[in-house]
């Protein structure tokens, strides 16, 4: 792809992009440092609470559940790989077959993070109260989550809209590229809140 | 020929990198059910957890690949994030005594 393509047509009145990276890819890039910051607050913020309240709950008896979602989410960005490559290749077909996948794959994580959901509402966890200890850990723990799940809903939706357009010709690969890259990051922030929210909190 | 080939090399190495990051999840799972502290806990997973997202920032979101664009991320990450803790034990300065707190009992 020429760096015309990239600048939308606009080569030459345009600047060139920063650090040799595409405009959109670096507005990405800029997304996640920014995102970074909002999760690490919240992660950070868990942490204090978490330390500083001696009745935190542990009410997580099995660890099957949440080991299956970071299965899931794992694969997803292993599969959005492969739709890059596809895409790469010029291999339209396979590449959006592969960004199907990544999306089933993220919708069945949300599934399953719902499901978990429910599972904790129905013993009576509330944003404000629990039948374990502190109240607070509800609103820290349906937070972290609620903001993780938003994120992986919004690249579900993404994911299909970028993969149709992908179809349909009105993107390219690299607009795939960007979107996978926010895919990753939801995966990459999955990792840090499966130990603190999840393992630490395991009823031994 | 080329393209195909490079295609398959890299398909390779993401996954292998797969399959360390499932491994390291793994041995997450594992120090929960350890018997340790949990100060001991918490430092050994996210040890692990950072060792999970520089692999998936170097070779998913394909970081390895542009070292120019790597130090912009982690510079300017690191800085916000620095910059963060500053505004964040703002809101703790008149408890704890820092920095230049002038909180007394």
């Amino acid at each position: 792809m020429s760096h015309a393509d990239t600048m939308g047509g606009h080569a030459g009145v345009m600047e060139k992009p920063a650090f040799s990276v595409p405009a959109k890819k670096m507005a990405m890039w800029l997304f996640i440092i920014a995102d970074t910051a909002t999760f690490a607050g919240c992660l950070v913020a868990y942490g204090f609470l978490r330390n500083a309240t001696p009745d935190w709950p542990r009410p997580f008896h099995s660890i099957t559940n949440v080991a299956i979602m970071t299965f899931i989410l794992v694969t997803s960005s292993l599969t959005m790989l492969f739709a890059i490559d596809a895409a790469k290749a010029g291999d339209k077909a396979r590449a959006f077959r592969w960004t199907l996948i990544t999306a089933a794959a993220g919708a069945l994580f949300a599934l399953l993070h719902i499901r978990e959901w429910l599972g904790l509402i129905g013993e009576g966890m509330t944003l404000l109260k629990n039948p374990w200890g502190t109240g607070l850990f509800g609103a820290a723990f349906f937070s972290i989550t609620g903001l993780h799940l938003l994120h992986v809903t919004g690249g579900v939706i993404a994911l299909l809209a970028v993969g149709i357009r992908y179809k349909r010709g009105r993107y390219n690969a690299d607009d795939l590229e960007i979107t996978g890259l926010y895919w990753h990051f939801v995966d990459l922030v999955w990792m840090f809140v499966v130990p603190l929210v999840y393992l630490l909190n395991l009823t031994h | 020929m080329a393209i195909a080939e490079a295609n398959k090399s890299n398909i390779s190495r993401y996954v292998i990198v797969y399959v360390c990051i499932l491994a390291i999840a793994g041995l997450q799972f594992v120090i929960a059910y350890s018997n340790v502290t949990a100060p001991q806990m918490f430092a050994r997973m996210l040890f692990l957890a950072i060792v999970e997202g520089a692999l998936a920032l170097l070779f998913f979101m394909h970081l390895s690949d542009n070292h120019q664009l790597l130090w912009f991320v982690v510079i300017f990450t690191v800085f916000v994030l620095l910059a963060m803790q500053y505004g964040w034990t703002d809101s703790f300065r008149e408890l704890l005594g820092a920095p230049w707190s002038s909180y007394s009992k």
